[in-house]
């Protein structure tokens, strides 16, 4: 399991969940879930494009990430955001759908794309990859401040104009898409953006701990995933939708129960309480 | 004369039983399609319907399995993903799009399993590209009474919660002083949407099924504020849409860069796309932006 092609694997699927779970923690705290679906889904035209011209899938996943959202971000402009973003993505899924009828039949093909290929990072995809996770990490670094004041208090931050914070957040989102794809897929790698996010904000309410609490728990689901996977065979997308689910559950249940733990005493003191115990 | 329309309508269209029964099952769904997703607008429902439409793919992935009728495991799984959604009250907690993301994430991961465990990979017409994206012109003749069925429900079962859901939709705060059940109507509005997100899904595909929920209806709502007005111009566009998306389809056979046709649902897709545009452009004064 770590010879070979796996290694490849194992060093993406690391840098996938460090890149997936920082970016999910705004996806989450801005309540873009539907954001973090539509983008990865509709690349998948673009990897389906790329195949077809014979060019490197992750150009057109980049490509079509971006596109995504633009498009997001513009229709959003002008209408319902949840319209937009449904139109979006859909419209790119259909274009995805064209693309796929003129390439010779190759259903593996598609199939690793939308959920997942443990063998299929090629050594020559790693470099873009890690190249990328370096810009992510830098974007988010810089974006962290303004992104976190902007998502948390809306309507107060000052000098940010919220369209061009909420564009640099989609792009974001499209860049992580990018280079998170090759490996979960592009139906479930929001599973993983959101999941491990959303779980680890159930835990503690400080960011910085929470944002590493997420990496935690995005590296254990996709290490597992892609063990389970490799040695199951079946498709690393299964294995990230369904532990995300567990984590987000076990998430949920924690602050249920510590809920009814603390009726009759002061919240604050509990969260308090609760937040230096994770810590 | 004669000459242009055959350039329009490849001939042999309105004979091409295929044809026919796209027609003949694409109108009505269309129709449902939009009346439903008139209301999923306006309660901002797009997210639900879209992780309903996924999840339908399970449904159709677990039909094939079976070897039952695709309708049957859309229609089977949506309304099982909505009585699931509703139970846990995906809807009504704080964060309801990453609770309605991890239900579509678990629901959808799902699917491929069951995508993987039966089907086999040769060739790209296979059963997982019909689930996902569609293929109007494979349906079968035994589709259409199912489909006139489960629509004809839906349509009733929308007619008995117009009123009670568009108050508590617009208003939930005032409906529930009023005496309406809020969360029973949520919950029955619901599974209408998950039976038309079914629909659409055996005609466009489940992963392309939004489309018809929500496109037809953002466009008419940006026209029209009236609910009537709106519904009334939702199914034309949706009905339209369909029916030019099958013929450009059919077209397409003797278009290059393909040896077979296009794909309708990316012709239905993109036609839903545009008018929706226009709407936005033919937008009567004075309407707010927020539609």
């Amino acid at each position: 399991m770590f010879s070979g092609f796996m290694v490849n694997a194992w060093i993406v699927a690391t840098l996938v969940a460090l890149v997936g779970a920082a970016v999910g923690f705004f996806v989450v705290m801005r309540g873009s879930a539907f954001v973090a679906h539509a983008i990865p889904n509709g690349s998948f035209a673009g990897a389906a494009g790329a195949s077809l011209i014979a060019v490197n899938t992750i150009l057109g996943l980049g490509i079509f990430s971006l596109v995504g959202a633009l498009g997001i971000a513009l229709l959003g402009r002008r209408g319902r955001h949840d319209v937009a973003t449904a139109l979006t993505l859909v419209f790119m899924l259909g274009l995805g759908a064209l693309f796929l009828s003129f390439s010779s039949p190759y259903a593996p093909e598609i199939y690793s794309l939308l959920f997942g290929e443990v063998l299929g990072i090629s050594t020559s995809q790693l470099w873009p990859t890690i190249a990328l996770t370096l810009v992510c990490l830098t974007v988010l670094a810089i974006l962290w401040r303004p992104l976190l004041l902007a998502s948390v208090l809306p309507s107060s931050a000052r000098g940010l104009d919220p369209f061009k914070i909420e564009l640099c957040f989609l792009l974001l989102v499209a860049l992580a898409t990018t280079m998170t794809v090759p490996v979960v897929g592009t139906a479930l790698i929001f599973s993983l953006m959101i999941g491990p996010a959303a779980a680890a904000r159930s835990f503690t309410v400080r960011p910085h701990v929470a944002l590493a609490l997420a990496v935690a728990i995005a590296l254990a689901t996709v290490w597992t995933a892609i063990a389970s996977s490799y040695s199951t065979n079946l498709p690393v997308g299964f294995f990230v939708g369904v532990l995300s689910a567990c984590a987000y559950t076990v998430g949920r249940l924690w602050s249920w129960a510590r809920r009814r733990g603390a009726s009759g005493r002061s919240g604050a003191a509990v969260g308090r309480r609760s937040a230096t115990a994770a810590a | 004369m004669s000459h242009l329309l055959h350039t329009l309508i490849e001939p042999g269209f309105f004979s091409s039983s295929p044809a026919r029964l796209a027609i003949a099952i694409g109108g009505p769904v269309a129709i449902v399609a939009a009346v439903v997703g008139v209301f999923t607008v306006i309660r901002g429902q797009a997210f639900a319907g879209e992780a309903l439409g996924d999840i339908g793919a399970t449904g159709g992935a677990s039909a094939y399995l079976a070897g039952v009728g695709a309708i049957w495991g859309f229609v089977g799984i949506s309304v099982a993903a909505a009585g699931v959604m509703e139970a846990i009250g995906v809807q009504r907690v704080r964060g309801r799009d990453v609770a309605t993301g991890i239900v579509l994430g678990a629901g959808f991961g799902l699917a491929a399993l069951f995508l993987y465990l039966g089907t086999t990979y040769e060739n790209t017409s296979g059963a997982t590209v019909t689930i996902l994206f569609g293929s109007i012109f494979a349906l079968n003749p035994s589709d259409l009474p199912l489909v006139l069925g489960f629509g004809a429900g839906v349509l009733v079962a929308m007619t008995m919660l117009y009123r009670p859901l568009l108050l508590a939709s617009i208003s939930p705060e005032l409906a529930a002083a009023r005496g309406v059940p809020v969360r029973l109507i949520g919950a029955a509005y619901l599974i209408s949407m998950a039976v038309a997100v079914a629909l659409s899904a055996l005609t466009i595909g489940a992963i392309l099924s939004t489309a018809l929920l929500v496109g037809p209806a953002a466009a008419a709502l940006r026209l029209t504020a009236r609910p009537g007005r709106a519904i009334a111009a939702a199914a034309t566009i949706g009905v339209l849409s369909t029916m030019l998306g099958i013929l450009l389809s059919y077209d397409s056979y003797d278009w290059a860069a393909s040896p077979h046709a296009w794909p309708a649902s990316f012709f239905i897709v993109t036609v839903v796309l545009l008018l929706y545009l226009a709407s936005g452009w033919l937008r009567p004064r004075g309407q707010t932006r927020s539609q």
